[in-house]
């Protein structure tokens, strides 16, 4: 650890008796980076937070069950979509490469919309963030939410932080350890379904749920549980602060969307000093509110001191509001020395002038704009999503087929997409290319006009292979420009595709 | 920039002494677990050695405890593969070629699993989009020398041309200078007979419609649209295997020509064979 700067400036005497050599002169000096000044790493200190009650907290309860809620429920809710479709609101389907989200459904080539939301979220959070600061951080975090479950258990095995702080401290006996194991216990359980929640987001849960049950589903599956039961246990049960404080690269960056109105959990040090402990009856002229108490220290779980000022590890989650309240509200002083508060504020009580909330601000203008823009364009192109596609694939090789009768013959490969849940119907036709003949491999089905008819499953991509002839004489260039049409014989609509015909040079 | 360690006193910190445009560099400790996850890694750097392929040797390398090989897997994945298509080859090996044809599931099968075995083992010569090259008939256009339906092109992949199956399709063309069946002059007015019947600019000489009658009809036919049963070429359209300048059909009547396929019977599985069949019938010129 660092010292202050009169030991740095005036090391210890060294206590060794000085050898006699008169002639030395000697001085009384340590190296400065010496080992018992300075460490290059740094014990995680265990931090106890106190449950804290109130306004932010009784908002934190609902936050939590909300969110893990959302979390461990929304795979089984059933959202039909009709026969041969998986009727999982939510569903990442891997095998069959489409991603599903109520009534949107996306496939792999549509992933810009996923794009698009994240676009969104992003600029949500810089939203939230320069309006009222670490709102993520505090409430909604995975990390925060589950740190604070897990402490639920703790807190429920262990006891309150004056327990804690002594079973930690105290030898191990049998009810120690009978406290750990249990409170381990609970721990990985919830891990277990944390890490068992993730995997029915990838299949269609109840089927999987069957399987895992009977040790009969993938081996990935297991491993993915796995894989989070561990980083739940250890994010939550034991990295905790140390997950905001040295991994997360968000409290880093989010510094650049906050300026002088930006609301954050502040204490108002302009009321709240001169500090010190205050006695019943006593005066408060002369003084400021702040009675040294500390509760909003042990209340934190990131265990800092919110006087302190505006700090990196501050995650902003209001408990230190509540706790502040609760003694205010005893020793009979105003509510809000702890608070949402912007750095204006503090100005404009400096200049008696009167506090004021400035949540409409060219930047959160500009971010509700950008949100407007890119949320709009994500709802108009799903809207106007084609649940039709067609691509004309032309051969290349090879380019063109001397037929015997010297007619020349071109092939081409024919995707149709049908993003619909209805099995679609579609004739093909071709107009711009003169007495062409057309051969559909495979398809023997036509229409009264003789137009062949494809027909194409539900949530489905065919390609028919299908090939043009031309007499060699009708040939007026070794390139003709023309028309397929996919008419969908359902709806009528139609989809139109350019492509070009070729031939030998003329 | 390098100073002395600063002591800052809202940190109770010391700088490093570094400084960039006034923006110094406090001395924050790391945290001491990030020194355990870097001592962990280590530890599984070290069991990864023993359990895994790591280290190479003169001639070998370490081949680890639990054996694993990438081959091993590779091999393990097509052999899933194929188990994955036994269904399919099961289904083909049942099926008549007709019935393939008209099942969009094995068309499609057949299509996308012939052109893996065409790319494999036919594209050789006959190129990899099947338009052949000389003296390797183009399987695209509708010219075919042993037949084109369905059928003939399976048994022409089976038995082969002039191989070495029991079966093996067989013609010989004779050579007609060589054998002295004819001499240069009337061998250069049948080729220009056979041209005319389909490139209208070149003039049939006088008396080698009889020549042609007398010593080549008998295979190719009268009308010299050839005769699928001897693997005789249709002579009358605009295809020429072997070129259709003057001379190398001067040259192909002076000394024949035999081109070889291999038969496949044996080489590629029955159900393979199948499916390669229906994807040559529908690269657009079967009959």
């Amino acid at each position: 650890m660092a010292k202050k700067p009169q030991d740095f400036e005036s090391p210890q005497q060294t206590t060794k008796p000085i050898v006699p050599h008169a002639d030395v002169e000697r001085a009384t000096v340590d190296a400065v980076n010496k080992s018992e000044y300075r460490s290059l790493y740094a014990a995680q200190k265990k931090i106890h937070p106190k449950r804290a009650k109130g306004t932010f907290r009784t908002i934190k309860w609902w936050v939590m069950i909300v969110t893990l809620g959302i979390y461990y429920l929304s795979p089984w809710i059933r959202w039909d979509r009709g026969p041969e479709i998986p009727d999982q609101a939510i569903l990442v389907d891997i095998t069959n490469s489409r991603f599903y989200f109520f009534f949107i459904e996306i496939w792999p080539q549509e992933v810009y919309y996923i794009t698009g939301l994240l676009i969104l979220a992003a600029i949500a959070l810089f939203l939230v963030t320069s309006t009222a600061g670490r709102i993520w951080c505090g409430y909604t975090c995975p990390q925060t939410v589950w740190v604070d479950l897990f402490l639920v258990v703790e807190r429920f095995v262990e006891g309150e932080r004056n327990a804690r702080i002594k079973l930690d401290n105290a030898p191990w006996s049998w009810s120690k350890l009978a406290k750990r194991t249990t409170k381990h216990i609970i721990w990985l359980v919830i891990s277990v379904l944390t890490g068992g929640a993730w995997v029915f987001y990838m299949n269609d849960a109840p089927t999987l749920m069957a399987e895992l049950i009977a040790f009969d589903a993938p081996l990935t599956t297991y491993f993915w549980i796995a894989l989070l039961t561990f980083t739940t246990y250890i994010l939550g049960g034991f990295a905790r602060e140390q997950v905001c404080t040295y991994m997360c690269p968000w409290p880093r960056i989010q510094g650049v969307m906050m300026d002088n109105d930006t609301l954050s959990v502040m204490y108002k040090e302009d009321r709240g000093e001169p500090r010190a402990p205050h006695k019943k009856g006593d005066s408060w002229e002369d003084r400021g509110d702040c009675v040294q108490c500390r509760q909003c220290v042990v209340v934190c779980p990131m265990g800092i001191d919110i006087r302190d000022g505006l700090q990196l590890e501050c995650i902003q989650c209001s408990l230190c509001i509540d706790a502040c309240d609760e003694v205010m509200e005893k020793i009979g002083r105003p509510k809000g020395l702890i608070a949402y508060d912007s750095l204006a504020n503090f100005d404009r009580r400096a200049n008696n002038e009167p506090e004021k909330i400035q949540i409409i601000r060219p930047r959160t203008l500009f971010y509700t704009l950008l949100i407007i823009i890119v949320g709009g364009g994500i709802f108009y192109g799903l809207m106007n999503r084609a649940d039709l596609e067609v691509n004309i694939l032309r051969d290349r090789n090879p380019l063109f087929v001397q037929l015997s009768s010297g007619d020349i013959r071109n092939g081409y490969t024919i995707k149709i997409l049908n993003k619909s849940h209805d099995i679609r119907r579609f004739s093909l036709s071709i107009s711009g290319l003169p007495h062409y003949k057309m051969n559909v491999v495979g398809i023997q089905e036509t229409t009264a006009e003789g137009l062949p008819v494809i027909e194409v499953g539900r949530d489905r991509l065919r390609s028919v292979k299908i090939y043009l002839t031309v007499p060699r004489e009708d040939l007026t260039s070794d390139s003709i420009n023309f028309t397929i049409t996919a008419k969908d014989l359902g709806s009528d609509s139609i989809s139109e595709n350019i492509t070009s015909f070729k031939g030998p040079k003329t | 920039m390098s100073n002395e360690p600063e002591y800052d006193e809202i940190t109770d910190t010391y700088t490093t002494g570094h400084e960039w445009d006034g923006v110094k560099e406090l001395d924050t400790p790391m945290p001491r677990w990030w020194l355990w996850t870097l001592y962990a890694t280590i530890i599984w750097a070290v069991g990864y050695w023993i359990a895994m392929p790591a280290w190479p040797l003169v001639n070998d390398y370490t081949k680890g405890v639990l054996g694993y090989s990438q081959r091993d897997v590779v091999a393990a994945q097509l052999n899933e593969a194929k188990e994955a298509r036994k269904i399919y080859s099961e289904k083909l090996l049942s099926a008549d070629l007709e019935t393939i044809k008209n099942d969009q599931d094995l068309l499609e099968f057949s299509m996308a699993s012939g052109k893996a075995v065409f790319g494999d083992n036919c594209a050789g010569c006959h190129g990899s989009g099947a338009s052949g090259a000389k003296g390797y008939p183009n399987l695209n256009d509708d010219d075919w020398l042993w037949g084109g339906s369905l059928d003939e092109i399976h048994e022409t992949i089976t038995v082969g041309i002039r191989g070495v199956h029991d079966d093996t399709r067989i013609s010989d063309m004779p050579a007609f200078l060589t054998d002295e069946f004819l001499d240069e002059g009337q061998i250069k007015d049948v080729a220009a007979y056979v041209t005319s019947l389909s490139d209208t600019s070149v003039a049939a000489p006088s008396g080698s419609f009889e020549i042609y009658q007398e010593n080549c009809a008998a295979c190719h036919s009268e009308d010299a649209t050839g005769n699928k049963d001897f693997g005789a070429p249709n002579l009358a359209d605009s295809i020429w295997l072997f070129g259709d300048d003057q001379q190398s059909l001067i040259s192909t009547i002076s000394y024949s020509r035999k081109g070889v396929m291999p038969s496949w019977a044996g080489r590629l599985d029955p159900a393979t064979i199948k499916a390669l069949a229906v994807y040559i019938h529908t690269l657009g010129g079967g009959e």
